[in-house]
């Protein structure tokens, strides 16, 4: 890992060590707004901004964060950053802040953000942190935005809201499938994903 | 990792706390004027909604002015005169509490689970061609954990629903969350609030709702749901009752046209 360039460092954050599919982090955020693309997009922004930002601020302090309660201050930190962003929604965006509801508050629960701020950034330097989050928030957007591309335009027959599939009770031909339109139908997708990129990346199956 | 020592591990979490309050507060505090009007627009276009009249893009604002905002005394039902309370300026949660403006509900009277009602409600008079087309009227109950705020617009017979919403609520999203759903409240449409006695029977019932005549004060029922949508059976019995509305649709069930015509003094 020390050998790592940036750009490697970037890149293998968003496919080969991606946080969904690999580590499996951040799975019920992944279930619970991916029925739409915008909600999915809008929580994409939210946790990439969130973890790029709650990584460096936490890299930057990493010498001076006391080791007994780093956990506590890691929390503090991501919390005062999320509240932030939902303070913002609900100021400029605020029918996107109604439709992500509680989600938001909780990014503050999020495996990754806690994970890359334990797991990455408290030991290694702000710039890198700063890519290791922007990696890994741009990780989980990839998996929220193919997992709510194809539950919307399954489920629902729409991308955006932009109809594609006219619906058979709209008087289209396509019959919508229900089981897109839950979220348990999330597993179903997120598993798939993790069969692709197993299969490009093959160093992510267990040997034996 | 730095050196440890009690003293210094408290002042650093002390210093991190105060760093994060301080930016949380100031935030809250310099958006809540922009958080606020976006709450006022929402209310705004939840009551077009309601009486079908909102348009995805348009000025939600210049679209309201053509509501006619109303304040009824709820005990016998009459318009209060502008000069009296200005309906632009009257905050009915907060008449609610008020001494003067609101009282405490008896637990038999309180179906809703309100604590306090207020005795003046404002009502939105939507007008064609001079004639009264729609009222909506706005209502509130408690769910599973939340109190529920919407509007349900009344059609000229003030008795058939023309719409309904909900804007404001704590339900769990996607259990009693869906209560905003625009395709449940759909169903609201064409229901009709009282039986020939002339009491509120409109309720939300388990499963779906029998269509016709049968179904004509009964809405479906939403899975997982059950518990808020009780309070919404429950809010619509309050609201449409003797505390609630009935008063001031049953005054004006013949003569409203009239009434709001004659003292329409904005």
């Amino acid at each position: 890992m020390a050998d790592e360039t940036r750009g490697q460092l970037f890149f293998k954050a968003i496919f080969e060590r991606n946080p969904i599919t690999v580590l499996v982090l951040g799975i019920c955020s992944a279930l619970a707004v991916t029925g739409h693309m915008a909600t999915a997009l809008v929580m994409s922004v939210c946790l990439t901004m969130v973890t790029a930002v709650a990584s460096s601020i936490i890299s930057l302090l990493r010498e001076r964060i006391p080791n007994t309660v780093r956990i506590g201050i890691q929390i503090t930190i991501i919390a005062t950053l999320v509240i932030l962003v939902d303070q913002v929604l609900k100021a400029y965006f605020y029918e996107l802040s109604r439709q992500l509801s509680i989600y938001v508050g909780l990014i503050i629960t999020n495996c990754i953000v806690m994970g890359r701020a334990e797991g990455f950034a408290m030991s290694n330097p702000p710039d890198k942190a700063f890519l290791d989050g922007l990696g890994n928030g741009l990780g989980y957007s990839f998996i929220l935005m193919s997992v709510a591309f194809c539950r919307e335009l399954f489920g629902a027959g729409t991308l955006f809201g932009v109809t594609v599939l006219p619906l058979v009770s709209r008087d289209g031909w396509y019959q919508g499938n229900g089981l897109m339109l839950l979220p348990a139908s999330a597993f179903f997708l997120v598993a798939l994903l993790i069969w692709l990129l197993r299969e490009i990346y093959p160093s992510q199956k267990e040997r034996g | 990792m730095a050196k440890e020592s009690t003293p210094k591990t408290v002042l650093t979490v002390l210093l991190l706390a105060l760093v994060c309050s301080t930016l949380v507060a100031g935030t809250a505090v310099g958006l809540r004027d922009r958080q606020e009007a976006n709450q006022r627009l929402d209310e705004m276009k939840n009551i077009l909604v309601a009486a079908d009249l909102y348009q995805s893009g348009a000025d939600i604002e210049a679209l309201f002015a053509t509501v006619e905002t109303r304040i009824v005394r709820l005990e016998d039902g009459s318009f209060v005169p502008p000069e009296e309370l200005a309906p632009a300026e009257f905050n009915q949660l907060k008449a609610a509490l008020d001494p003067e403006l609101g009282r405490k509900l008896p637990a038999d009277q309180d179906l809703a689970g309100l604590g306090r009602r207020e005795n003046y409600s404002l009502v939105y008079l939507v007008r064609e061609n001079g004639e009264l087309a729609k009222v909506v009227l706005p209502i509130r109950g408690r769910g599973v954990w939340s109190m529920m705020f919407g509007y349900v617009a009344l059609d000229r017979d003030l008795n058939t629903v023309a719409g309904a919403t909900f804007y404001r609520h704590g339900e769990t999203p996607g259990l009693g969350g869906e209560i905003e759903n625009p395709r449940w409240l759909a169903g609201w449409q064409d229901k009709k609030i009282y039986d020939e006695e002339g009491q509120p029977a409109l309720r939300v019932i388990k499963g779906e709702a029998p269509a016709g005549e049968e179904g004509r004060h009964r809405i479906d029922g939403i899975s997982a749901a059950t518990r808020t949508l009780d309070g919404v059976s429950d809010l619509l019995q309050f609201w449409f009752g003797d505390h609630g509305f009935k008063p001031f649709l049953e005054r004006h069930r013949d003569g409203i046209m009239e009434e709001g015509g004659s003292d329409h003094g904005r």
